[in-house]
């Protein structure tokens, strides 16, 4: 099996969380990963990309070769588009449809969602909102993730033992909270999935 | 269990775990993460390897062999500019030659992520005549470290260990290896093995020399260089560093029909080079940065069927990646979907409620009689000042660039002439320069924008905090033409009126606008609210 995800959004955004949590999750089944990410610059509110890769076999390129990831996961529905050329054509767009805005020259929310829509396969779930719903706000990462899990060849229980690696250390509470954002993303793609 | 690195973190653990005693560097992308890993790692606490940020890149490499010198194992770590700065140190390091093994981390930035330019650190290596190590691999990165110091003591040199940001910043599995504990304490067995007098920096150099070629035959002994064989005869190809997994990733070792070599270690093993060259029609040489391989073995008559670089087969600059390569050999490049009209770029900007904020603007209202074109910034987030809104800065050349700038086009007759520099950049490089503006009587306004911090890398201590005024001082700044400003939107008023003020004045004013960075501020307080509960 060979996952290749690029997981977008703006810097500050934290996406790093979520490729922290796939990578455990990919270790506990002893899967090889590579993840190539952004650091430096972009870093103050740019925007900001990583390649992960998962694989069960070595894997060569740190970077992703355009037409082949599997997925697009991004925090920021304008981001999404961004990476479009990375997208294999049976790949995934699962994205926030949060828009992060600051730039002063940032499109029309409604012609990003209509771009987005136009995608064969695509996921648009407003994360923000379901985990301000949960009050579990700074959760919306983890939604994003949970709404990834369905079209990623990992079994449900590896990401949620990713979860446990991950914020293990910050207590119980912590760890089911996201929890609970896992499931709430995991079920509203299988919901929403066409 | 396989323990989940970046290349740079890689990097650190691997001279951890290889007996160093003490990393040197200032903080820059992409190499800032090696420092970084040591500091927080307990093991390099328990053995009290030193890990404090140096204030520039020439005295983290001079501690470094001075550490050397000492006897035991030492890295100094810097991003490819930085190699600049240490070069005077580095260069001669190679003739003094080390005693405990030494190592030279540069981070290369090809495709300029971070980064005004995108140097190749190979150059410098070569230019000194040591060994390089360009890990292709996380793997690679961490093996490497481990093993450099033996290699470096073997033969009496500095190592070089050249990383790229690709690999710096990309994460991956890595397996550990045992422990080895520090070397002792001991001095130079020649006790003039470091004085470079020219008597003894002539006996040095022809030593030097003397080992090239051990050096080749080291790296054609090397565990990281290997011949792969290959029927097809039409290519040959030689892959350096991470390129070989760009390679790898189009031609997977069981389908290659290619020869090919993989460098991760210089000089070129030549023997190998040569037998490639004697079976194959053409070579392709893949190498991420400058075309330094492809140029050794292109000479200048361009009768060698060497490709690469040069001859667009790839691109002359920018970094690789899996599909220029593919293109390279002819493949067709999945494009992927194109990206829609509407998406913009989003460039990097200063965050809300940062001072630099406060400063520009205070500064473009305190200017504006004077026209545009006459300020000179530095290297750090200020830097963003270039952008709109602010539209604030002139230039941004290398650490310390702007006093001295700024005295030089006062010089010639632009004045006022202001410099725009951080706290941080100010202890790398400003304050020698700022020695020339006031022994020089310049008429320029310096301001000294101080967040307490190294802002752009991600906060590391700056050595400049609760010095810099003394510093003004000492080095002759005359007290009324030195003020200290709180930048925040309520003082604005009074900032504008400092600054012009000191616009006016015919001789070296320094105003520093002190205010935490904003990104900082919070990250402490969120400490200090944790310590409370």
């Amino acid at each position: 099996m060979k996952i290749d995800i690029i997981l977008c959004g703006v810097g500050g955004q934290g996406i790093l969380s979520i490729a922290a949590a796939l990578g455990a999750a990919a270790l506990r089944n002893k899967l090889s990963i590579k993840q190539a990410e952004t650091h430096g610059m972009s870093q103050r509110g740019g925007d900001v990309v990583s390649h992960m890769r998962i694989s069960d076999k070595p894997i060569h390129s740190d970077l992703i070769p355009t037409g082949g990831a599997d997925m697009i996961l991004s925090v920021e529905p304008l981001e999404a588009l961004r990476y479009l050329p990375f997208l294999s054509p049976k790949g995934y767009v699962v994205t926030n449809t949060t828009p992060f805005k600051n730039i002063k020259n940032y499109p029309e929310e409604q012609s990003i969602m209509d771009q987005l829509n136009k995608l064969p396969h695509v996921i648009t779930i407003d994360a923000d909102k379901m985990a301000a719903d949960m009050n579990a706000k700074r959760s919306s990462n983890i939604i994003m993730l949970g709404a990834a899990a369905p079209f990623l060849d990992m079994s449900y229980q590896s990401f949620e033992d990713g979860i446990r690696d991950i914020f293990g250390r910050k207590g119980d509470d912590v760890v089911t909270m996201n929890l609970d954002a896992l499931k709430a993303g995991f079920d509203f793609s299988m919901k929403n999935k066409k | 269990m396989q323990k989940l690195l970046l290349g740079a973190e890689a990097v650190a653990q691997g001279a951890i775990d290889g007996g160093m005693s003490g990393v040197y560097a200032y903080p820059g992308t992409p190499s800032t993460e090696i420092t970084e890993y040591i500091q927080g790692s307990p093991i390099a606490r328990e053995r009290k390897i030193h890990s404090m940020w140096s204030a520039n890149e020439k005295t983290a490499m001079e501690a470094a062999l001075g550490m050397s010198y000492a006897g035991k194992r030492s890295m100094a770590c810097m991003k490819h500019v930085g190699m600049n700065v240490a070069a005077d140190c580095f260069m001669n390091a190679s003739i003094t030659g080390v005693n405990g093994g030494m190592l030279v981390v540069a981070a290369d930035d090809p495709s300029m992520h971070s980064s005004q330019n995108e140097q190749d650190s190979r150059f410098y290596a070569k230019f000194a005549m040591i060994p390089v190590l360009e890990p292709s691999s996380q793997q690679e990165c961490y093996d490497m470290t481990y093993n450099g110091f033996d290699l470096s003591e073997k033969y009496n040199v500095p190592v070089m260990v050249r990383i790229t940001t690709r690999i710096a910043h990309s994460r991956a599995g890595i397996n550990q290896l045992a422990m080895k504990a520090e070397n002792e304490m001991s001095l130079p067995k020649n006790p003039t093995q470091f004085v470079l007098l020219p008597a003894i920096a002539r006996k040095n150099y022809k030593k030097l020399l003397a080992i090239q070629e051990d050096l080749v035959k080291a790296s054609e002994e090397s565990p990281w260089n290997k011949y792969f064989e290959g029927a097809d005869k039409s290519k040959g190809i030689i892959a350096c560093g991470i390129a070989y997994n760009y390679f790898r990733e189009n031609f997977p070792e069981e389908t290659c029909p290619y020869p090919v070599i993989k460098v991760s270690q210089y000089p070129l093993p030549r023997k190998m080079i040569n037998k490639l060259a004697a079976e194959v029609d053409e070579i392709i040489v893949l190498e991420d940065g400058y075309p330094i391989v492809e140029e050794l073995l292109k000479g200048y008559l361009e009768k060698e069927a060497v490709r690469g670089r040069l001859d667009g087969t790839l691109p002359r600059d920018g970094e690789l990646n899996p599909g220029l390569v593919a293109a390279a050999f002819g493949f067709k490049v999945e494009a992927g979907l194109a990206i829609p009209e509407l998406v913009v770029g989003r460039p990097p900007a200063m965050c809300t409620g940062c001072s630099h904020i406060d400063v520009y603007t205070a500064l473009n209202v305190a200017i504006e009689k004077y026209g545009k074109g006459r300020v000179f910034a530095d290297i750090g987030c200020y830097t963003l000042g270039a952008l709109p809104p602010y539209n604030a800065i002139n230039s941004c050349v290398d650490m310390g660039a702007s006093i001295t700038m700024a005295k030089g086009a006062a010089d010639s007759g632009l004045v006022p002439a202001v410099a725009v520099i951080g706290d941080s950049t100010f202890t790398h490089s400003g304050m020698t320069g700022l020695i020339d503006a006031v022994l020089g009587k310049a008429p320029i306004t310096i301001i000294i924008s101080d967040n307490e911090s190294t802002s752009m890398t991600g906060g590391q201590d700056s050595s400049a905090v609760g010095l810099i005024e003394n510093i003004c001082l000492a080095v002759g700044v005359e007290p009324e033409h030195l003020h200290v400003l709180l930048p925040l939107k309520k003082n604005h008023d009074e900032m504008v009126e400092i600054i012009s003020r000191e616009l006016a004045y015919d001789g070296v004013s320094v105003i520093i606008p002190r205010r935490e960075c904003i990104q900082k501020a919070v990250r402490r307080k969120k400490t200090e609210a944790k310590l409370k509960k």
